[in-house]
């Protein structure tokens, strides 16, 4: 590996998997893009002479990368921890057949739930599948690490789990780069006691995974990747990711094993450093994984007695944690609390199509089964006009459960973005149709990724590296899986939408409404004239104030019977016009047509 | 302004290898105001003056209005990319009610920088929801080493309201013992194309302020 002279770059954990990627000769990526990992594959695209893709979801992306990888192509298949749920039925067989070109499968997880539904450790992957994983703890790890894994994946055999977190994904630190590494593409070749698992074969590569991972026992001994930091011998700490660094930062004068092959851990080694030292100590977020390995193999140790089993870890909690242990004094209680300030949750952007639907979906009373996007945020105050959020495609299934069991009084409805219904909404569809259910499925369409910060799908138009791809039709699409009733609606009409909405739930069947208007944000940020309110013809209401817009606020001045006239912030306003729709006075005009209004002093 | 010259500031002056401290600066304040950007030219201003650094920030809510902190840390090793509780050396909060939000975050006799902009979060339309129209007063009573800075009013009389941000990195800089040069090339080398000229000026008068 030639060092590159004076390329010190400060990268992303994420930035440095896709720099460490291209540096070891990966020629094929694909992912689902999903915080913590969006990024990684985003910067893969940029390099000359690779293959990036977004597949509509992780299964796929995983696929196509066994694909890639029996070719004899180097890999990377990245997705968030959530997603691995989704690749994990490839991912438990792909573990039986092994690759050709190296494999390397990035799980970001999420501990603290910053942008994510649950908050599982999917270092439980690598034991489940039995492969081997690597946890980065700093961006330069990252960078490293992915040459290691792949040539552990081509040396063994066998796809490997490269295991970041938030907070290694979404850190910067400095990387030392190298030069990029080519290497070829060997071509697939047939070997079907490999490559064809069913049980004559399967059970012969059951045991071949067994001695592999006896094989890989042996190795992650000998690893420079785990590695022991003498200090002071009273206290051993065992850790990895970034639980080494809080961990290293709060006790700097401990003895610490320092895992970054966490998967199978190197028992011996672990063994005899136990034995130098008088107490072992596992700092590690989420699961006992390490402390249950170590506790297996014999070896006392103590760790989730003192640190949190749930949410992620940080200097402070860690200091907690060694003081509970009686190994360092109480942090000082000098710290002055929290003032209490009013909470400032994340909302629909002004112009959002999204809020109209809402809108009306709350005036109806409708139950309203909710997806993962930006529309979640649907459920918060002031709209609060989503009900369910589970995981990415659940929301048609669900209302469709509902309509089955005849659950519900109200009008019911699934709302799943464009980008999510791609991703696994198309088979609840299907179910929905074939099973004859009473439901309506609006497809918030609009146009893009838009959660993970804009990306392209499938229905774009546009490939991930830019080029023109074919875009799906919704309504085609529908009708071709046998929806009752398929249309489009503008939801910047708020009446017309209204109407829509309201006879979908008279009629009886499948109903598929998709939406018409593009995201504020991505791929560009679009604004119109906007609006602004004639505040001498204000009645005070306060409908438009309800719709939950960031661009209306109160002004401070109050009508005759002291009601709040809000007024409309120019520089926000993108135009969108469902405050306008909404006032029962209409004095909301837009500000170009304010010229041919006659305010009546 | 008066220049750090606490223990911190001192030290990230003049390190030395055997120097384990670091300087912990914390960027707040309201998604899509430029948080991330800022902690970015930060870090690699430290990166330029042969510092360790690392910064570390949450993604995904931060262009939807929502609250944004991004840690930043400087030294000559930094391990953790988390600031501890109350140990920030520096705050800079880009919006008032931020800059209150996390002033519990900052060490005694450390520095705030705050920005005397007000953004009301859509939450307040709900009457329970009461924006502190007092922050600055509440922020003047617990912070020995305030600056307000009134970067829109600042960056308005320069000509154009973009500036707002370099003008209060131009603050922070001056909590910071790094060299100036340092700053304004990188803040030359990150803003866009064109624009160097009147970032570089808004930084100036940020950082003479």
């Amino acid at each position: 590996m030639e060092l590159l002279e004076n390329t010190r770059l400060l990268l992303s954990g994420n930035e440095a998997i896709a720099h460490g990627a291209k540096a070891a000769g990966v020629r094929f990526a694909a992912a689902y893009p999903g915080t913590p990992s969006t990024e990684i594959l985003e910067n893969f695209a940029k390099f000359p002479g690779v293959h990036a893709q977004w597949s509509p979801n992780e299964k796929v992306a995983f696929e196509v990368g066994i694909g890639a990888s029996l070719a004899g192509a180097r890999v990377i298949v990245c997705m968030k921890h959530v997603g691995v749920n989704v690749a994990a039925d490839p991912l438990m067989t792909f573990a039986y057949t092994g690759v050709k070109g190296g494999f390397v499968l990035v799980s970001a997880d999420d501990p603290e739930m910053h942008s994510s539904q649950n908050e599982q450790d999917n270092r439980t992957y690598a034991k489940f599948a039995r492969i081997p994983m690597l946890e980065p703890s700093d961006s330069q790890e990252c960078y490293d690490f992915v040459e290691y894994a792949l040539e552990i994946s081509e040396r063994f055999d066998t796809p490997v789990l490269l295991r970041c977190t938030t907070r290694i994904s979404h850190s910067l630190a400095p990387v030392a780069l190298r030069e990029w590494k080519d290497v070829p593409i060997t071509g697939f070749e047939v070997d079907i006691a490999k490559y064809v698992m069913m049980p004559n074969w399967a059970k012969p590569r059951h045991q071949a995974v067994l001695k592999r991972l006896e094989e890989l026992r042996k190795f992650t001994e000998e690893t420079p990747l785990n590695r022991i930091e003498w200090g002071d011998r009273k206290i051993g700490i065992v850790t990895s990711g970034v639980s080494y660094q809080h961990a290293k930062e709060v006790m700097p004068e401990a003895s610490f094993f320092k895992l970054g092959f966490s998967y199978p851990m190197p028992v011996k080694k672990l063994k005899e450093f136990a034995a130098q030292v008088e107490k072992v100590i596992v700092v590690e977020e989420l699961e006992p994984f390490i402390e249950e390995g170590l506790k297996v193999a014999g070896i006392a140790c103590e760790g989730k007695k003192f640190f949190p089993v749930y949410g992620e870890l940080n200097p402070s909690i860690v200091q907690k944690g060694f003081a509970a242990a009686g190994l360092l004094a109480e942090p000082s209680m000098d710290v002055a609390s929290p003032i209490q300030v009013l909470p400032r949750p994340p909302v629909l952007c002004p112009g959002c199509a999204h809020r109209s639907v809402f809108y009306a979906l709350r005036r109806m009373g409708a139950h309203v089964f909710g997806d993962i996007g930006c529309y979640t945020l649907a459920a918060l105050p002031p709209l609060e006009a989503l009900h369910t959020c589970i995981c990415m495609g659940a929301s048609v299934g669900m209302a469709t459960g509902v309509s089955q069991v005849q659950g519900s009084k109200r009008p019911v409805f699934a709302v799943i973005g464009d980008s999510t219904f791609l991703h696994s909404g198309i088979t609840a569809l299907l179910d929905a149709i074939y099973n004859k259910a009473n439901v309506t499925i609006i497809i918030l369409d609009n146009g893009i990724t838009a959660m993970t910060g804009g990306q392209n799908h499938p229905a774009t138009g546009k490939t991930l590296q830019g080029q023109k791809a074919p875009a799906v039709d919704f309504i085609a699409l529908a009708k071709a899986l046998g929806a009752d009733h398929a249309e489009t609606f503008d939801p910047y009409d708020f009446n017309a939408s209204w109407e829509t909405l309201k006879s979908a739930v008279k009629r009886p069947g499948v109903n598929v409404l998709v939406t018409t208007r593009p995201c504020m944000l991505f791929p560009k940020k679009l604004k119109d004239v906007p609006y602004q309110i004639i505040a001498a013809d204000c009645n005070g209401c306060g409908v438009c104030l309800k719709v939950g817009c960031p661009a209306i606020a109160r002004s401070g001045e109050v009508t005759d019977k002291g009601l709040a006239i809000p007024v409309i912030d120019d520089s926000q306003c993108t135009g969108c016009k469902l405050c306008a729709d909404l006032c029962p006075v209409d004095c909301i005009l837009l500000k170009s047509d304010l010229g041919k209004h006659t305010v009546v002093a | 302004m008066a220049k750090v010259t606490g223990k911190t500031g001192n030290k990230l002056k003049n390190k030395t290898k055997t120097d384990d401290t670091v300087m912990n600066i914390l960027i707040v304040g309201v998604g899509g105001q430029g948080v991330v950007l800022a902690s970015a030219i930060l870090s690699e201003v430290a990166l330029s003056a042969g510092y360790d650094v690392k910064k570390s920030e949450v993604h995904g809510m931060s262009q939807r209005g929502g609250v944004v902190s991004s840690h930043v840390r400087i030294g000559q090793k930094v391990h953790s990319p988390l600031i501890p509780n109350g140990q920030a050396d520096v705050i800079l909060a880009f919006e008032r009610a931020e800059a209150l939000r996390w002033v519990h975050e900052l060490k005694p006799g450390g520095y705030l920088i705050v920005n005397a902009q007000k953004l009301v979060p859509p939450i307040a339309v709900d009457k329970k929801y009461v924006y502190p129209e007092d922050a600055l007063e509440q922020l003047k009573t617990k912070v020995n080493n305030l600056r307000v800075v009134d970067a829109a009013e600042i960056s308005e009389r320069l000509g154009n309201a973009r500036l707002a941000n370099t003008v209060l990195l131009g603050a922070l800089s001056n909590a910071l013992k790094i060299d100036e040069r340092i700053w304004r090339e990188v803040i030359g080398r990150r803003v866009p194309k064109g624009t160097a000229e009147a970032n570089l000026k808004a930084f100036t008068t940020g950082r003479s302020r």
